[in-house]
């Protein structure tokens, strides 16, 4: 690559003195201008001079130049003849020259691709540079140059910088590798990897932007997210807000393909029956021989309970989004704690009601309870927009039930009068609406309707005549009077749809109205020749039906009609005129067709169905463009349907992971058990894991400034233990859960504890303990949490709040109950199990002499005797894991504790006569001794 | 996400372009300009239109349009989030957010376009951060920028970004450590004919102006949390310390911010501070309409009621007014039919009012709905909520600092039904 300054020459040659600035037409003579940002004041200069002015040695004038070149560029003026000049002072020190040229070469270069080249090597040089935001923005500017034959050079500094210190430059290039996917789609595969990789980076800065690259260049490559999940859902609250965004809508995503249904297979999309669907339910558990109560994934729930603050955030989209999230993935009894939120989002700006009252829309049509108690903010106000104004009352008219209609349909009243017509129309329809839903008030609605028959403005009356006619098409049979009433208003309405829609609707139930219908045809036919063509097409309608069902009285009439419509000006009047006279009056040339007349005319019609226009815009995910634009946008992923069973909740299992060199794959299934739910209670019972430091590490600095809960993955050096040691799954769970607390002491509220030997999610150097809370009370529970941690050195921590444990009668007497409860954690759970060889065991083995060796001879069982169940026994009473032994006769066990890494050998040896030897090595030689009396009364007893 | 911007003022030029991906050709906005022309009102061209081959999702502030072109899915809430973001920033920047100080500070704009977004995705958002990135332009800078050459991008890079506390800056120093506290209520309210509430309800801000050196911690406690029922914070308030306590604990941002917004529980029945007789009518046939209305306090907690402003849309059969204020002034636009009566202060002894006749068009016949009246107004020194500053205590710095806060009550979209 060329340098900059020798270049120089060359470039005055190839611009040479005539190449005039293209730029509009603006000719002002004045020069002079002092600022910058001359461009857009009066004083216009000829742009001929910025080729010179960026040439010059000065730096002020070059900037001067550079600004009113970004002006152009803003203004959409080509500015593209500069390149040669400005290209030049890639390199310029001044930072805010430079940034100007940053801005016209990303703007440019696609065009003038061969002079761009010239600009790499200044970023390939700033790449390396030990300023950490420099690198970042040469990463920036470089994947920004769309030019096809640098894309082996981006992707080199998109590898590197996605291994670089700082995570700065790590997000810049997770921007960066959707900029390279979209030049070249081809890189795909070698983008994934580095996709892979940074999705392993534990820093905030860098999961929203990597996930937003994921969600460009890989969504459908779900398995990359597995082994992220969990650490994605605790990162989420101290993300930037726009990576929350993305996070969430992938994470929905991903939830629906990997868990099941929370929603009861016969829980229909239809809530009016809250209270049924519980009730089937407990019909259901009553049987519980065939269904198995639904038990929510642990993962699942995280991501509900670690969602949930967001949606306090000051960022409408994030609250949307987790709206979203849970109207797509929590449980039914759980979707309604986001209407407050939703609800808040209306008081925004007009852009962002507009979009947050078109989701109420469609979920307010499959579940009014949620809505139904904020009824009062969708009213409409005279200042709102008019497709507001039509939301607000769709929403309402969705929300409308027996119990509130009547409030609506007063608040519908005032909104008939606006001055809006448009509006009044909506509402007419509306109430349309209301009417054919709620039985009830079908007469009221009508009769209201048609009181406004008599508004003196034309839409209003169309409409409601249009509305008048849908409803009693779909019940005609009672209305008679009104039809009479409308045939009666016909003298006074002049709109043309109105008058049409009225004459349908007699001709229509002309069989009702036996008396009217020919006088009203009489009336038409005295007004025909004046009438507007809609009309008369109706009148000749109305006349052709009434001499099918009363020729006696209406032949004279109708044939006179028909002549008039046969010298009608319209053609399609005449067309229609003809057409009807074949059909109706029988002659010897119309054909077979006359004879099915009646059946043609006056075939039963469907009733038209007046429905949301929202009802199913739920097939597209909540939030989505494609959901406001009611189709599917471009890129748009769809969600998918819950899987029956549950592929494989391991994948998302984490191992510790250790600075240490080779990896053994954990061992065996890690059964996580889920807190045990009994068929009897009807809520899904909270489950929170707390991790507990068995003796305070004295490393950890605490959690400073950050506003968020999970500090875990923060701080806290864990150190890596001595020696080859890797640690494994555990070679047995103990099923044994302890109690916490007892129902009657904690008032209703059980907790039981289990240790689930998991290498902890949150720091390496803790224990992991489950705890299962259970609600046996008859009233909610709320807030529950762990609050004081007692002593000193001692660290918890603590899982998030609980929000509330549900139950279903709802009483609200709110108490503060504090229970102090203590863990006793048996020695045997501090350790992890760790994998090592017998050669390896020997060698530490013989680091932990003396004074930390404590051995015991003891007398076994007959049945313990044998290594199946000695192993058992050994690993149910401390998590440690089996050494491949060469001898018959001698079992190793090898561990290391939680907290500080200390190893820990177990050796028992088998003599003749039962007797057998135990012998335990470790630093932490109270622990060992205490292990060793377990462990002695563990393999005594039968 | 988002691939370009366009800026569009009220006579439907365009007056700014920024590309982040490769360039749209503005032509693309034709199909925006079709909607607008189709629309009565500038509120309502629809925010999001679709395209043959783009999406336009945009924004009306301060009577220009923020057009984004957007190609494929994204949550439209996403873009109108950053959109107004993007406003509030130029807003914070030039004082004002108008096409005239938008075109003379082309290059700053521009400067804080290409911060604000990477390959269309959200960067730099956070005022603090931009502003070390790019100091806003002042007149003694720009002055001294002539003069000397140097320029207004910072010399510093940012350490905000790279920081635990991503919204605030490091090195802060002020001599005089001052943290101020607004609580601004709002009251919503529909108000029927009668006089009646038909809906009312009251949200509230804290909007804090902090400038205090180095990184102070905050508490904010409040006498009374339980009124709150819905909040949304600023990112750096704790929520767990919220949740457990209702204490709001933050190391607050370096200038202006909005702390918290919140709704007042709806059961607490919410007092309406002004009162409204009014007496509108037109009759059928006559060419003239009566207007009257009178303002008074009602439950004001002895505070008195300023800036009163009443405007109301009357009906388009309406050509001219011929009113008389006891006091204020009054305007009609004949062309808007908007009525605008600057009241001011409210004397309980003497009530404003505003009385006259309305002059109809001949022939016309009366108009079918009386005029909504919307009312503004101020109550200062009250939360109408009640709600009290309990108190607020600062660690992690040893200065004292000079602490205020600030109570006030206005009037959100208050409407009176006639």
């Amino acid at each position: 690559m060329l340098s900059m300054s020798t270049n120089n020459s060359s470039y005055n040659d190839q611009g040479g003195a005539d190449s005039a600035v293209e730029i509009g037409q603006e000719t002002t003579p004045t020069s002079n201008s002092g600022a910058g940002f001359g461009l857009f004041s009066t004083d216009f200069k000829k742009n001929d001079d910025l080729k010179e002015m960026l040439e010059n040695n000065k730096e002020s004038l070059k900037l001067e130049a550079m600004k009113r070149i970004v002006g152009l560029i803003a203004k959409g003026k080509n500015a593209s003849e500069l390149f040669p000049a400005v290209v030049k002072n890639v390199a310029s020190k001044n930072i805010e020259l430079k940034k100007l040229v940053y801005v016209y070469l990303v703007r440019y270069a696609e065009e003038q691709q061969d002079l761009a080249l010239l600009s790499i090597s200044t970023f390939q040089r700033a790449l390396k540079d030990p300023n950490q935001l420099i690198r970042a923005s040469a990463l920036r500017v470089l994947s920004s140059i769309r030019v096809p034959i640098i894309i082996p050079i981006m992707m080199l500094a998109i590898k590197e910088a996605a291994s670089d210190m700082s995570p700065y430059v790590r997000k810049t290039s997770a921007h960066a590798i959707q900029k390279l996917y979209s030049l070249d789609p081809d890189q795909k595969e070698h983008l994934i990897e580095v996709i892979e990789k940074l999705l392993k980076d534990k820093s905030t800065l860098v999961a929203g932007s990597v996930v937003m690259a994921f969600e460009e260049v890989c969504p459908e490559r779900i398995d990359l997210i597995h082994k992220n999940y969990r650490k994605l859902c605790n990162l989420l609250v101290d993300v930037e807000e726009w990576g929350q965004v993305v996070i969430i809508s992938m994470l929905t995503r991903y939830a629906r393909t990997q868990f099941t249904s929370p929603w009861r297979e016969d829980g229909v999309f239809d809530e009016n029956s809250e209270r049924a669907f519980y009730e089937s339910d407990e019909e259901k558990t009553r049987d519980d021989t065939e269904i198995k109560p639904y038990t929510m994934d642990p993962d699942h729930r995280l991501l509900l309970r670690n969602t949930k603050p967001l949606l306090q955030s000051r960022n409408t989209a994030v609250v949307m989004s987790v709206a979203q999230l849970y109207w797509h993935l929590a449980p039914r009894n759980e979707v309604s704690i986001v209407t407050k939120s939703l609800v808040r989002l209306l008081r925004s700006h007009r852009e962002v009601q507009y979009i947050v009252l078109q989701n109420i829309a469609t979920m307010s049509i499959q579940r009014k309870g949620m809505f139904e108690p904020y009824m009062k903010s969708f009213y409409v106000r005279s200042t709102d927009a008019t497709h507001i104004k039509s939301l607000k009352l769709e929403i309402l008219t969705n929300l409308a039930n027996e119990a509130n209609i009547s409030t609506i349909l007063r608040e519908f009243q005032t909104y008939v009068k606006s001055q809006d017509k448009q509006f009044a129309a909506g509402t007419i329809q509306a109430i349309g609406r209301c009417a054919t839903n709620i039985s009830e008030v079908t007469d009221t609605c009508l009769n209201g309707l048609v009181l406004l028959l008599s508004n003196r403005d034309e839409t209003v009356v169309a409409e409601s005549v249009v509305v008048i006619k849908k409803l009693l098409q779909a019940q005609p049979s009672q209305h008679s009077d009104i039809i009479k009433h409308m045939a009666k208003l016909l003298d006074n309405i002049t709109v043309s749809m109105a008058r049409a829609s009225i004459l349908w609707l007699i001709g229509e139930y002309c069989e009702r109205v036996p008396k009217i219908a020919p006088d009203v045809l009489r009336k038409m036919a005295k007004s025909f020749t004046s009438e507007e063509d809609i009309v008369k097409l109706q009148t000749v309608n109305l006349a052709a039906k009434l001499y099918l069902t009363n020729s006696k009285q209406t032949k004279l009439l109708t044939q006179y009609i028909l002549n008039l419509g046969k010298y009608d000006q319209n053609y399609d009047i005449r067309d229609r005129t003809r057409f009807i006279r074949q059909l109706i009056v029988p002659n010897e040339k119309s054909g077979a067709l006359s004879k099915y007349a009646r059946r043609i005319l006056l075939a039963p019609k469907p009733a038209p169905v007046l429905e949301s226009a929202y009802k199913d815009r739920d097939r597209y995910q909540l939030g989505t463009l494609s959901h406001t634009i009611n189709t599917k946008a471009s890129g748009y992923l769809e969600l998918s349907d819950w899987p029956a069973v549950a592929p494989d909740q391991s994948v998302r299992n984490v191992e510790v992971i250790e600075p240490v060199k080779e990896w053994a794959p954990s061992l065996g299934k890690t059964g996580k058990s889920k807190p045990a739910k009994s068929s009897d209670d009807k809520f899904y019972s909270d489950s929170g894991e707390e991790e507990e430091d068995e003796k305070g590490s004295g490393t950890s600095s605490s959690n400073d400034g950050s506003s968020s809960s999970s500090a875990g993955l923060s701080l806290c050096l864990c150190v890596p233990p001595p020696g080859p040691v890797c640690v494994s799954g555990p070679a047995f769970v103990p099923e044994k859960s302890h109690n916490l607390l007892h129902r009657m002491t904690g008032k209703g509220l059980a907790a039981q504890y289990q240790f689930t030997r998991q290498p902890c999610l949150y720091q390496p150097n803790m224990v992991s303990v489950q705890i299962s809370l259970t609600n046996t009370s008859d009233h909610r529970l709320e807030q529950i949490h762990i609050g004081e941690r007692s002593p000193a050195g001692l660290k918890i921590h603590c899982f998030n709040t609980i929000g509330e444990s549900h139950c279903f009668s709802t009483l609200d007497d709110t108490k503060e109950d504090q229970f102090s409860v203590s863990i006793q954690p048996a020695v045997g759970d501090l350790f992890l199990a760790v994998t090592m060889t017998e050669q390896d065991f020997r060698k530490e083995q013989g680091k932990l002499q003396g004074m930390n060796e404590c051995s015991a001879t003891i007398t076994v069982t007959a049945e313990n005797t044998s290594s199946q169940p000695l192993n058992r026994r050994v690993a149910a009473m401390a998590n440690v894991g089996v050494v491949p032994s060469g001898q018959d006769n001698v079992h190793r066990f090898a561990g290391k504790t939680a907290c500080s890494g200390a190893v820990l050998l177990v050796t028992v040896e088998l003599r003749e006569s039962s007797a057998a030897v135990i012998t335990i090595n470790t630093e932490k030689s109270v622990m060992g001794s205490m292990l060793l009396r377990d462990l002695k009364k563990s393999l005594a007893q039968a | 996400m988002i691939h370009s911007l366009f800026l569009v003022n009220s006579s439907g030029d365009i007056f700014l372009e920024k590309h982040w991906k490769s360039v749209v050709s503005r032509s693309v906005c034709d199909y925006f300009f079709e909607a607008q022309e189709r629309a009565s009102e500038p509120e309502n061209v629809p925010p999001v239109i679709p395209t043959p081959h783009h999406y336009l999702i945009s924004v009306l502030r301060h009577r220009i349009y923020f057009v984004a072109v957007i190609q494929s899915e994204v949550p439209p809430l996403f873009v109108i989030e950053f959109l107004h973001r993007v406003v509030d920033t130029f807003q914070d920047y030039f004082g004002v957010c108008t096409e005239a100080a938008i075109k003379d500070n082309v290059v700053v704009v521009y400067e804080l376009l290409e911060e604000m977004l990477d390959n269309g995705f959200p960067l730099a958002t956070e005022s603090n951060i931009l502003k070390e990135l790019i100091k806003p332009p002042t007149i003694l800078r720009t002055v001294v920028n002539t003069i000397t050459g140097s320029t207004n991008v910072g010399e510093q890079l940012p350490t905000g970004q790279l920081s635990v506390v991503p919204w605030r800056r490091t090195g802060v120093k002020y001599t005089n450590n001052e943290a101020y506290f607004d609580v601004v209520e709002e009251i919503d309210a529909i108000i029927d004919k009668s006089g009646s509430t038909i809906t009312a309800e009251i949200q509230g801000v804290i909007d804090a102006c902090v400038k205090l050196t180095g990184m102070p911690d905050l508490t904010l406690s409040f006498m009374n949390p339980r009124l709150l029922d819905d909040v949304s914070f600023h990112p750096c308030v704790r929520f767990k310390r919220w949740e457990a306590e209702r204490i709001l604990s933050f190391i607050p941002p370096d200038g202006n911010f909005r702390l918290l917004s919140y709704h007042v529980s709806s059961q607490n029945l919410v007092a309406i501070p002004v009162y409204v007789k009014h007496n509108i009518t037109f009759r059928e046939g006559s060419s003239q309409g009566r207007f009257e209305l009178t303002l008074g306090p009602k439950q004001t907690m002895g505070k008195g009621v300023e800036a009163v402003l009443v405007n109301s849309q009357l009906p388009r059969g309406v050509l001219n007014t011929n009113l008389n204020p006891s006091q204020g002034t009054y305007t009609f636009d004949p062309v808007t039919k908007l009525l605008t009566w600057d009241v001011g202060k409210i004397n309980p002894q003497k009530l404003p009012s505003l009385k006259g006749s309305m002059s109809l068009q001949a022939g016309a016949s009366k108009p079918d709905e009386n005029p909504t009246i919307n009312i503004q107004f101020k109550i200062q020194q009250s939360a109408l909520s009640g709600l009290k500053v309990n108190r607020l205590d600062m660690y992690g710095e040893k200065y004292k600092p000079f602490k205020g806060i600030k109570y006030m009550t206005k009037a959100g979209k208050f409407q009176v039904r006639t």
